[in-house]
């Protein structure tokens, strides 16, 4: 075991932790943001540079500080480490210019996104971005590509996490699906647009952080927040048939996977069980779905954060109390 | 006449092959460490020596080999990092291509030191032509006995390849380069784990440039001490300069540590002086990344001493008023010279080659690049200037590799020392519109002109 | 293409000796340089078939080859004139007048930088620095450096390459 210290907070967490997955153990604000980062993805992580953390004394044994700020996902504590997140202006700052980098060349097209209301990248834009752009050049832009019936391609919309070639790897047998290119004509492609046909691939829609993978037979038919969740399962030979059912009415419009507090899936589901079940008869419904993150399907409103104050005490408290109670 | 240790035997006809080069002392250090010394003897001179990675970074050499995993049962590898891409470094090329052997036999010693038993020479895509040379050089020590199994009759076997890049500067950082050697996108690895615990396929590995690698067989033949005693302080031995820009006698130049820039720019054993007799404007001394140095801030540092060509006295003062020694890429500009139109290509040089896997580079790099080609294009605004410097700040430290900090560094120093240049350029845009704005009539300074009136 | 995409014998031999440098498994390694090889044998460059082609060479999926093809500067994924003219452009090249010597060639040949000429002989393309700073400015063509150019070599250059009609290939 190791002890930690993060935003002031103190914790002890299994040897080999990383630093976001032992601030994850406590929940709350003290949790980096993570855009890339894929806790059941192996190998993914250290691209987006979101969840940049300060430390401040390396480990009991070396208490140098490392010299420049390291990515939480792929930094594993040390006994007697001491991590600063919100409490360091260092990493607020540098949080900021990644928001913007990712933004700049995001084409913002929210009012026709389907993924507008789940999108983890507008979610963390809320929080550390700017409200006016600095860039006046020219946005990028990408040919289209069709990936086949299921799945929808938005290149523009891609932060390139490289989330979905980790499920194409690791998920799917045969991987059609890469990067091409390089640097920031990188694209996510399957190159002469070779149809994804296998049956997990549907998993990239639910892994994507943002609306570059979205779900062809969901288009355009409803703003998410407009759509009740619903747990529901079915047996299925392929996968554990545990999914979410958006519907609206009597009416299932869209099949997801179900979805952690950081947005990870708890399970991956077959794409029999997200493309082709779209009758309520077709499922077992167990209730209304908990949608944990600070979202507008559960909220209808954003908590503006422009000026991030940090009182680590209040933070400490609330820590406390959640830990108390779990 | 400076010493000469690596280049020394340059002018002999026919050095690049086996025979001369044995001549003139060739392969007798690997006789001397098969023979007569241990591998961590060998890594022991090394130590002593004082020899610093000649790719860029500075990092003790002996240091880097003795942090190879040895309790790994996993075969160890040496890979020499001849990705030589640095704009303004051009001395590797020019070394394996003269003298080849002189790679092979610190190759052949340095794998001996780490126990490797097949290395690699990654070389870049472009330099075909050496890697044809150096192939030639490899069959013929393979042929003398130098190279294979049991060499020179003893225990130690070794194989070594060349391998060819296909156009990536990010392959030149030591993980990427790894990757790339695997048949992947160089896309650098996060640290750590370091090479030297899980580096090629897995394996521990020590990545080390071509000129510190050649520079090993000298330190075993003459012995580290020896070697320490030429330089200045914690800057050991020769060092190779690729001399470019506006000079009279461009070209690479062996030069012992410390000798001063002033020297070396001015004399006609090095640069030769300014070309045309116009005027010394700005100097990189150590490859495009590092950072500009203004004329006042050349040949002396802040503090009114010379400058030296050294680790330590090219970064005397910081980033506020020094640079850094890097790769030796020592690039000249007179009077005539643009500086937003020089920071600007190499904007876009890191900009292209950005390897596009982490955020703050793959898209500030970018961003920066555009903004430079305004500001230099005479569409730019007072206001660029500022952001041009937050997008640097914001990029620097914040990647994965070094490259973001390599692209931001040159831009940062450039606004730092000629602000005024900039501003210029936002403040009279018709001057600007011809390319070649300085060339006849160079940049004077407002400020100054105010000054001394 | 009328080409059937296949190395010869002695090529399939040259590309199994590259296998052998590299451990049991790792055949992978061998993808930059057989790119090349198959880049100098298919007309300068690669077509999708190409590349399929070596991934079932070196038993690899072919999306593994179009991530690192198009990775590479020096990999064409679109055809190119028989010489590919390589002009370096960076830093110390800029200071030496390379800008000028892209317009050389523009003008001279009437194309533009990425263009072809009408009879398929050269494709002008800039390039970032080539390690030949002392040289500046300078040009690539296949394997071999042209140093210290100016406009007279550069169209000494031209003949001498319209004369040898021979596609470039850097091996």
């Amino acid at each position: 075991m190791a002890k930690v210290t993060i935003d002031g907070l103190e914790m002890e967490v299994p040897d080999g932790t990383s630093i976001l997955n032992a601030a994850r153990m406590v929940g709350g604000d003290i949790v980096p943001p993570a855009m890339c980062y894929y806790s059941k993805l192996k190998g993914s992580g250290g691209k987006c540079r979101t969840c940049l953390v300060k430390v401040s004394q390396g480990s009991a044994k070396d208490p140098r500080p490392m010299p420049k700020l390291v990515p939480s996902c792929s930094t594993t504590v040390q006994d007697g480490m001491v991590v600063e997140n919100i409490t360091s202006l260092d990493v607020l700052e540098a949080r900021k210019g990644v928001v913007e980098f990712l933004l700049i060349n995001h084409p913002l097209d929210c009012p026709v996104c389907d993924q507008a209301g789940e999108c983890d990248l507008q979610n963390l834009g809320y929080k550390h971005g700017l409200a006016k752009t600095r860039y006046e050049e020219e946005r990028r832009t990408f040919e289209k590509a069709d990936i086949g019936d299921n799945i929808k391609l938005h290149m523009n919309r891609c932060i390139l996490c490289y989330r979905c070639t980790y499920v194409a790897d690791q998920l799917t047998d045969c991987r059609s699906h890469g990067v091409i290119n390089r640097g920031d004509h990188a694209e996510i492609s399957t190159y002469i647009s070779k149809a994804i046909d296998n049956d997990f691939s549907g998993n990239m829609i639910d892994v994507c952080p943002v609306g570059a993978l979205t779900d062809k037979t969901f288009r355009f038919s409803s703003r998410v927040w407009f759509t009740k969740p619903m747990d529901a399962h079915r047996d299925c030979k392929k996968c554990s048939g545990k999914v979410v059912l958006w519907e609206k009415g009597n009416e299932v419009l869209r099949v997801t996977g179900r979805k952690d507090k950081y947005g990870e899936l708890e399970e991956f589901i077959c794409n029999e069980c997200r493309f082709e079940k779209k009758n309520t008869s077709d499922w077992v419904i167990e209730g209304p779905r908990h949608i944990d993150k600070h979202s507008v399907i559960s909220q209808n409103h954003y908590e503006l954060l422009n000026n991030i104050k940090v009182d680590i005490v209040k933070y400490q408290k609330q820590v406390a109390e959640r830990v108390n109670k779990g | 006449m400076a010493r000469k240790i690596l280049l020394e035997h340059l002018n002999v006809p026919g050095i690049e092959t086996l025979e001369v080069f044995r001549k003139m002392g060739g392969y007798q250090a690997v006789e001397k460490v098969l023979k007569t010394m241990s591998p961590d003897d060998v890594t022991e001179e090394v130590k002593k020596s004082g020899l610093r990675g000649r790719g860029g970074a500075g990092f003790p050499a002996g240091m880097k080999w003795s942090f190879i995993d040895k309790k790994s049962e996993k075969p160890r590898y040496l890979v020499c990092n001849a990705d030589e891409s640095e704009p303004g470094t051009f001395k590797d090329r020019y070394l394996m291509e003269k003298i080849p052997h002189s790679l092979i036999e610190g190759m052949i010693v340095s794998s001996y030191a780490l126990g490797a038993k097949t290395s690699y020479i990654y070389i870049r895509g472009e330099y075909f032509y050496v890697l044809r040379i150096l192939e030639k050089a490899i069959a013929e020590a393979y042929e003398a006995g130098f190279l294979g199994k049991n060499i020179l009759g003893t225990d130690y076997s070794l194989d070594l390849h060349v391998q060819i890049g296909a156009g990536a500067y990010i392959c030149g950082e030591e993980t990427a380069l790894l990757e790339s050697l695997e048949g992947k996108r160089g896309n650098p690895r996060m640290k750590p784990p370091f090479p030297a615990i899980s580096g090629l396929y897995a394996s521990p590995t020590v990545v080390n440039n071509v000129e510190t690698i050649a520079a090993v067989p000298h330190i075993v033949n003459m012995t580290g001490d020896e070697y320490a005693k030429i330089g200045v302080g914690r800057s050991t031995g020769t060092k190779l300069i690729s001399a470019s820009g506006h000079i009279n006698k461009p070209g690479v130049y062996e030069i012992e540590m410390g000798l001063p820039v002033e020297e070396f720019i001015y004399s006609d054993e090095y640069c030769g002086g300014i070309k045309n007799g116009k005027r010394l404007k700005a100097l990189i001394a150590g490859g495009s990344s590092v950072p500009i140095l203004p004329e006042h801030l050349i040949t002396k540092t802040a503090n009114g001493d010379a400058r030296l060509m050294t680790y330590e006295s090219l970064s005397d003062g910081g980033f506020v008023s020094g640079t850094m020694l890097g790769s030796g890429g020592f690039i000249v500009m007179d009077e005539t010279t643009c500086i937003v139109r020089n920071t600007w290509t190499l904007a876009r040089f890191y900009h292209h080659e950005s390897c596009g896997q982490c955020s703050p580079c793959r898209e500030g790099t970018g961003w920066m690049e555009k903004v430079l080609h305004r500001i230099e294009n005479g569409h730019g605004k007072m206001s660029d200037v500022d952001l041009l410097v937050d997008i640097a700040k914001k990029i620097e430290g914040n990647t994965i590799c070094p490259l973001g900090d390599a692209a931001a560094w040159p831009i940062a120093s450039a606004i730092r020392h000629f602000r005024e240049e900039f501003e210029y350029h936002v403040k009279y845009p018709e001057k600007v519109k011809d390319p070649k704005h300085f060339f006849y009539a160079p940049f004077v300074s407002e400020k100054m002109n105010a000054s001394i009136a | 293409m009328s080409k059937e995409i296949k190395f010869s014998d002695e090529t399939l031999e040259v590309v199994a000796k590259i296998i052998l440098r590299y451990p049991e498994g790792r055949q992978k390694s061998a993808l930059l340089p057989v790119l090349h090889i198959a880049q100098a044998e298919f007309d300068g460059w690669l077509s999708s078939e190409v590349m399929d082609y070596v991934a079932s060479i070196l038993n690899i999926k072919p999306i593994e080859v179009y991530e690192v093809a198009s990775f590479y500067s020096m990999y064409n994924l679109k055809p190119v004139g028989k010489c590919l003219l390589e002009v370096c452009r960076t830093g110390p090249c800029m200071l030496n007048g390379a800008e000028d010597l892209v317009a050389h060639f523009e003008n001279k040949l009437n194309i533009k930088d990425g263009e072809t000429t009408a009879d398929g002989m050269f494709t002008l393309k800039t390039v970032e620095c080539l390690g030949s700073c002392g040289t500046a400015p300078m040009l690539q063509c296949g394997a071999d450096y042209y140093e210290n150019l100016d406009n007279q070599k550069a169209d000494a250059l031209l003949d001498k390459l319209r004369d040898e009609n021979q596609r470039s290939r850097y091996c």
